[in-house]
């Protein structure tokens, strides 16, 4: 079992800065999911603590050891990479014993070894085939048996679920984290796809231009995302995104849509008077009846299905489109003039200028207490 | 339909014929002198009938030259050993030393890497003409004019750059991922070298080789200002049947027949390593 801490890490090519000053821990037994979009850094992020990159400045401590200047053979860690990296000229199955046969395992090791992480991963029938002759899921599995089968105590998977098509993709989402979780090991996981991300994490550092600009469990980067940019990357359908400009009343603070003064918690009071941007989770809004309080009156513009979920466009009488869902076989508007209403407890509030979210500093006492 | 079809596959096979025909007929040409005698092969016109005669060969065997002139020693069957000799150990060399380097040089990008690289490879454009007087007094200097060691190192100046280069490339296509694995699998630098890129680069390697092979058989003007007469190979040997008595065309012939032999029987074993794919579906594109 084994820890791993990343302290102050830098990265440079040529004169670009790939990581900047990053630091991170994943305590032993974690699942921590690196997301972000390409050119992130994500990946090189990932063959540092591999060991295959030297950083730049910076250390990174393996089970609480220092591994900075460390060969990547002797760190014991297992990888699997997203374009598989299978060894074209070996059998599945000598790809899989690589690892033992580094330790140099008895025959009889490796043979059991191999067997059994195959069959935990299917691809037993297989084991004989060079890799030109596997189907992309079966290379894939085999690149996660040959990262697996050595037991190693920290796991690094770059986006494994990246090149394989989408059904495999969804069973595989699913089988991943109880397959992990049996492991027992540390695991850092790269993905692109907010699901996946979701699916997997314990918890998710959020990375762009070689920093991570969120850290939190899936709960809170989903529901305190700390800028726009985040907000916009988690969810599906995409969050609404209005211009606004909070007042206030004598009830408090509020914005108005299309005319509508929608209340907003107390702890907007900081964004009276300035530009900002609210977010509005397409599930956090509802088909209402027109003598709602707070109704919006809308048009139906068109309805889409999506998976469990119904997903509606609407267009506001200022000509916003707005995405709004309902889970599937609820009733709802098909066409035509509607209301809707907001659930203001899930508003989030932006700085329009900056993109942060207002009163995202407070999220370590939203975390513990999760009061209003 | 049909028709169409017909009268493509015969323009097809006899345009095929035509280019078959124009490349294969110097060396059928001159297989079938080497079954003539001088007489026969200077016949006007040239006649495709003959009496064939395995005399050429049986001189070129034994060494003994007969003319008109009187009876000539030639040492082709030395020549013969001595550009076997001289390529295998100069191919043997090069490999040694290219390969490893140009792995590093595909690898690791140190400072000067690329002007390093440069450099040998610039051992090709400068004629071999503009380098043989000092190297010639150099090699006198040294002792090492008149011995295969001194060949050998010269021919490296053919061999090193053509390995380094083409095998470079080769290693430079393997996908670092994989080499990667193959390092956090825990295995050392050097048994991923083994274990990884050489195979993998194994048809590169063979072509490399191949190609290098064939340049240092052809090769003549080092082997004939460096070497003299028991170190010289077959292009250079090939003069002795230039006498005072003519010219030896059959004995030529039969000297061409048995030195191309090697280098064809090599191309034709090597073939299959170099129509090998090198990536083999390892890596999605």
């Amino acid at each position: 079992m084994a820890s791993l801490e990343l302290k102050n890490i830098v990265k440079r090519y040529k004169s670009q800065t790939v990581l900047d000053n990053l630091s991170l821990t994943v305590a032993d037994g974690e699942t921590l999911v690196l997301f972000g979009p390409s050119g992130a850094g994500k990946t090189v992020l990932l063959r540092l603590v591999a060991g295959v990159i030297d950083p730049d400045e910076g250390n990174i401590l393996i089970g609480g050891e220092d591994m900075t200047d460390v060969d990547a053979e002797f760190r014991g860690v297992g990888m699997a990479f997203q374009n598989f990296a299978l060894f074209p000229h070996m059998s599945a199955f000598d790809n899989i014993a690589t690892p033992l046969e580094a330790r140099h395992s008895s025959q009889s090791t490796i043979k059991a070894g191999v067997e059994s992480v195959a069959k935990l991963l299917k691809i037993g029938h297989v084991l004989s085939h060079k890799p030109r002759a596997l189907s992309n899921g079966q290379k894939q599995r085999t690149a996660l048996a040959r990262a697996l089968v050595g037991a190693p105590p920290l796991l690094l998977l770059d986006d494994p679920l990246r090149n394989v098509d989408a059904k495999l993709r969804f069973e595989m989402r699913l089988e991943l984290p109880r397959l992990l979780a049996d492991r027992g090991a540390t695991v850092v996981y790269v993905t692109q796809d907010y699901k996946e991300a979701m699916a997997l994490g314990d918890r998710i550092a959020v990375m762009s231009q070689g920093v991570i600009k969120q850290l939190g469990t899936p709960e809170q980067i989903y529901r305190e995302p700390a800028n726009i940019e985040i907000a916009r990357l988690f969810g599906d359908p995409t969050i609404n995104l209005l211009d606004v400009k909070p007042s206030r009343d004598a009830k408090g603070v509020y914005v108005g849509l299309s005319n509508v003064q929608v209340h907003l918690p107390a702890a907007y009071e900081t964004a009276v008077g300035r530009d900002c941007v609210i977010g509005l989770r397409p599930e956090a809004l509802s088909f209402v009846d027109g003598g709602a309080p707070g109704a919006i009156p809308v048009t139906v513009e068109a309805e889409t299905p999506l998976n469990e979920k119904i997903v509606t466009l609407v267009r506001t009488v200022r000509g916003r489109e707005i995405l709004v869902s309902r889970p599937a076989g609820t009733p709802g508007q098909t066409e035509g003039k509607a209301h809707i209403a907001v659930d203001s407890k899930s508003a989030l509030l932006f700085d329009h200028a900056s993109g942060e979210r207002i009163g995202s500093k407070n999220v370590v006492s939203l975390r513990n207490g999760e009061a209003a | 339909m049909e028709h169409t079809s017909l009268l493509e596959r015969f323009l097809r096979g006899a345009a095929l014929t035509l280019v078959v025909i124009f490349f294969m007929f110097p060396i059928v040409w001159i297989f079938m002198m080497s079954f003539q005698t001088n007489e026969t092969i200077l016949r006007i016109p040239p006649q495709l009938v003959f009496e064939p005669t395995l005399a050429n060969y049986t001189a070129l065997i034994t060494g003994k030259l007969t003319t008109a002139a009187g009876t000539l020693d030639i040492a082709f069957m030395r020549n013969l050993w001595n550009s076997v000799f001289l390529s295998v150990t100069s191919v043997a060399v090069a490999l040694l030393l290219g390969v490893p380097a140009a792995y590093a040089f595909a690898r690791h990008k140190f400072r000067g890497s690329e002007d390093i690289a440069f450099t040998l490879l610039s051992f090709r454009f400068a004629p071999a003409l503009l380098v043989l007087l000092p190297l010639t007094l150099y090699f006198q200097k040294l002792g090492l004019a008149n011995t295969y060691i001194g060949l050998i190192w010269v021919y490296q100046l053919i061999c090193l750059p053509l390995i380094l280069w083409i095998v470079r490339g080769y290693f430079e296509d393997i996908p670092a991922d994989i080499e990667y694995a193959y390092r956090i699998a825990g295995h050392s630098w050097f048994a991923t070298f083994r274990k990884i890129a050489l195979p993998l680069a194994g048809p590169g390697i063979a072509a490399a080789g191949l190609l290098a092979f064939i340049f240092a058989w052809n090769n003549f003007v080092f082997a004939l200002v460096l070497a003299s007469a028991d170190k010289q190979p077959v292009t250079v040997g090939a003069l002795a049947f230039i006498t005072s008595s003519g010219i030896q065309y059959g004995q030529i012939s039969a000297a061409i027949v048995l030195s191309i032999t090697p280098t064809l029987a090599l191309a034709l074993y090597a073939q299959r390593y170099l129509v090998e794919g090198l990536s083999l579906g390892a890596v999605k594109g």
